[in-house]
């Protein structure tokens, strides 16, 4: 099978989830292909619009469902505004999935905490999905949120009702907020004291903006997390996703085939580094 | 020193007996070559360059040339021996062979209902047999048979032009001085990755026959077992081809020592000299960096997914919605050197330079990778700056 070539897909549904954030519903036009596709939390594919080019998007429904996925979507540049015009019964391309995902069967019997910072994090929702629709697999939940102001935080609703699910814990914080914002009004690591951290026995999942992850990174280290049990989302310029165009290059890894989950002992040694 | 009889063929790889040709064969390798269905690519002279092209007779060859390196610098001049072989090389190695330039992977038709088709679109390319590649240049299609071929998922571009080619090696004897394969260890003679191997002496050629193909061929040619001489005239060429490079790199695994000088001040003093034109990444056989776009000529309701190839030293290449990862020089002359010598080791157990030198030739500016190299990772070189 030819990896760079996409296959036709539809889109079944279509989601306004704020301004600029839209989730599409797809399926392979292609029962058949519909009935053989398989991903993991995490992976991506590329998605193809009609004449203007493709672009890497973290599929987020959940992967035992066969008969659709989702992409969640900002627009950020030619292709996801063109995407954002399409509708319900348009048609566009993919190939995929992509990459390696979320380390979920080393989660399974631990606690599993989540954070992201940043305007719609699409990978860790997938996540979060995973666990929640297999509660007894895991241990407690923590899934920690930060935006610069409260306006970004998207599925506002979700949050809460994750909330109230057993032994899951929610924590988020704006950097500017009115006045009917129930959380805190700061960073989301001026919470990490709230966190009930058993060190020994957490996987800590992360994505959003490097600086924000690293920090957050340095905050586990010094609770006594391994740096093998901290995994990061991390994105490059994609054009390829097979390992052979070399854009998503970090040093020795290609973002698109190696990772793009990586532990944090993997990506360590440039993460932070200006120009990697 | 000259070693002696017997070490060579092994030390090389020749899996058969070191066979001899006359200066006249050349031709007739050629006219088996084209017999057997194969277009030939050959060395030429075009534009006071030397480059590979389609050629049907051995007269279109360099013949009694020489080719005139140094950084910034590349110029032909008559040589003093009647060899056709007597030149390094030219500005490309073998890679638009097998990695084209710019190609078309796929095309699209949308139909009424806005239903799309992909369609594949196979690379058309005949069998073709290259004579005259270097050994630094059979090391680089080697690479790129690790970054196309030996990785899951292939490419299938690249997997069908590769198995359309036939290789025939020619020895080095006359490195330029912009040259440094020895150091690399990848030259200045082959020791695997052909179909067929010569070494041009004063009175024909040797021949080495290493693939099924090449045992073919060589029944159409005049082949007559080496002499001793002939024999030692290789091991001889070989040493003194070696003798000849005065260029080397600081060691032949600089990862540690380049991740380790990340913030060296010579990366900002290369890049006050840099043009960030990215011709270092274009004429380099090993650089396999590419983009896809759509071809803009919608015609209709179909469009072409086409590939071309890329260089680190682009803005665009860095490119994340809305910003530039690697927005200066300094940036990106590191990208480059710190991928082609540093992180290839840990993608392909290996530098990515064969030694070849194109990249020092062929910078308007004149730099010179092995002598950045000695900067950064040499001795003392741990002088430190600001990150770039
Ligand atoms: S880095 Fe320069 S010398 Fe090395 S293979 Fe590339 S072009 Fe040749
Ligand atoms: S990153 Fe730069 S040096 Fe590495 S293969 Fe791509 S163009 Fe060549
Ligand atoms: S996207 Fe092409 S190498 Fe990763």
């Amino acid at each position: 099978m030819n990896p760079y070539l996409p296959h036709d897909a539809v889109i079944v549904d279509r989601v306004q989830e704020s301004t600029t954030i839209f989730t599409l519903r797809l399926a392979f036009s292609d029962p058949v292909q519909q009935k053989r596709y398989a991903f993991a939390p995490g992976q991506f594919n590329m998605v193809y619009l009609h004449g203007v080019g493709e672009v890497a998007i973290s599929i987020i429904s959940d992967p035992e469902r066969e008969s659709l996925y989702d992409h969640t979507i900002r627009v950020v540049g030619r292709v996801t505004r063109g995407l954002a015009q399409l509708k319900k019964g348009d048609h566009l391309g993919i190939r995929g999935p992509f990459g390696r995902g979320w380390p979920l069967l080393e989660g399974e019997g631990r606690d599993v905490m989540i954070v992201t910072g940043g305007l719609g994090c699409a990978p860790v929702v997938a996540v979060i999905n995973y666990i929640l629709h297999r509660r007894e697999r895991f241990g407690r939940l923590t899934i920690m949120q930060g935006v610069k102001h409260a306006e970004d935080l998207l599925w506002r609703s979700r949050y809460e009702a994750w909330a109230r699910m057993p032994n899951t814990q929610v924590i988020i914080a704006a950097d500017a907020a009115g006045k009917n914002w129930p959380w805190h009004v700061g960073r989301v690591t001026d919470l990490f004291d709230q966190v009930a951290l058993d060190p020994g026995n957490t996987v800590a999942m992360m994505c959003g903006p490097e600086g924000m992850m690293r920090a957050v990174v340095g905050n586990l280290l010094g609770r006594g997390m391994s740096a093998d049990d901290i995994y990061l989302s991390m994105e490059r310029n994609m054009q390829c996703a097979v390992g052979h165009c070399g854009h998503c290059q970090f040093g020795p890894h290609f973002i698109c085939k190696d990772g793009p989950v990586f532990s944090y002992r993997e990506v360590q040694p440039l993460l932070g580094e200006a120009g990697f | 020193m000259i070693r002696s009889r017997g070490s060579f063929g092994h030390e090389q790889g020749c899996m058969t007996q070191l066979q001899h040709m006359a200066r006249e064969g050349l031709q007739q390798l050629i006219d088996a070559l084209r017999d057997r269905g194969y277009r030939c690519i050959g060395p030429k002279v075009k534009d006071g360059a030397i480059v590979f092209d389609t050629v049907e007779s051995a007269e279109e060859f360099p013949r009694g040339i020489r080719d005139q390196q140094e950084p910034g610098r590349y110029a032909l001049t008559e040589s003093s021996e009647d060899k056709y072989f007597d030149w390094a090389n030219g500005p490309q190695a073998l890679r638009p062979l097998t990695f084209a330039p710019q190609e078309t992977l796929w095309k699209v038709q949308r139909d009424g209902g806005g239903k799309l088709t992909f369609r594949e679109v196979a690379p058309a390319m005949p069998p073709t047999a290259v004579i005259g590649a270097r050994a630094c240049d059979v090391a680089a299609l080697k690479i790129h048979d690790q970054v196309f071929l030996e990785r899951d998922p292939a490419d299938p571009y690249y997997a069908a032009r590769r198995k359309a080619l036939f290789v025939v090696a020619v020895n080095c004897s006359s490195p330029a001085s912009t040259c440094f394969c020895a150091s690399t260890g990848d030259g200045p003679h082959v020791s695997s990755g052909f179909d067929m191997a010569l070494t041009e002496l004063d009175d024909g050629f040797t021949v080495q026959l290493a693939s099924d193909a090449a045992q073919s061929i060589a029944a159409a040619l005049p082949l007559v077992d080496a002499t001793d001489e002939q024999h030692f005239a290789v091991g001889h060429q070989r040493s003194e081809a070696i003798r000849a490079q005065t260029r080397s790199v600081p060691g032949r695994n600089l990862r540690q020592a380049l991740f380790d000088n990340l913030h060296h001040g010579r990366w900002k003093d290369v890049a006050e000299r840099c043009l960030s034109c990215g011709n270092c990444t274009s004429v380099c056989p090993t650089c396999f960096c590419h983009r896809e776009e759509q071809d803009a000529r919608l015609e209709g309701d179909a469009a072409d997914h086409v590939r071309m190839w890329d260089s680190c030293f682009t803005r665009e290449h860095s490119y994340m919605h809305g910003f530039v990862l690697r927005e200066t020089t300094a940036q990106r002359y590191r990208q480059w050197l710190t991928h082609k010598f540093g992180s290839w080791h840990d993608q392909f157990g290996r530098s990515g330079c064969v030694g070849c030198g194109r990249c020092i030739a062929w910078c308007p500016v004149g730099i010179d990778v092995t002598e950045e190299l000695q900067h950064i990772c040499g001795e003392g070189s741990s002088e430190s700056i600001p990150s770039p």
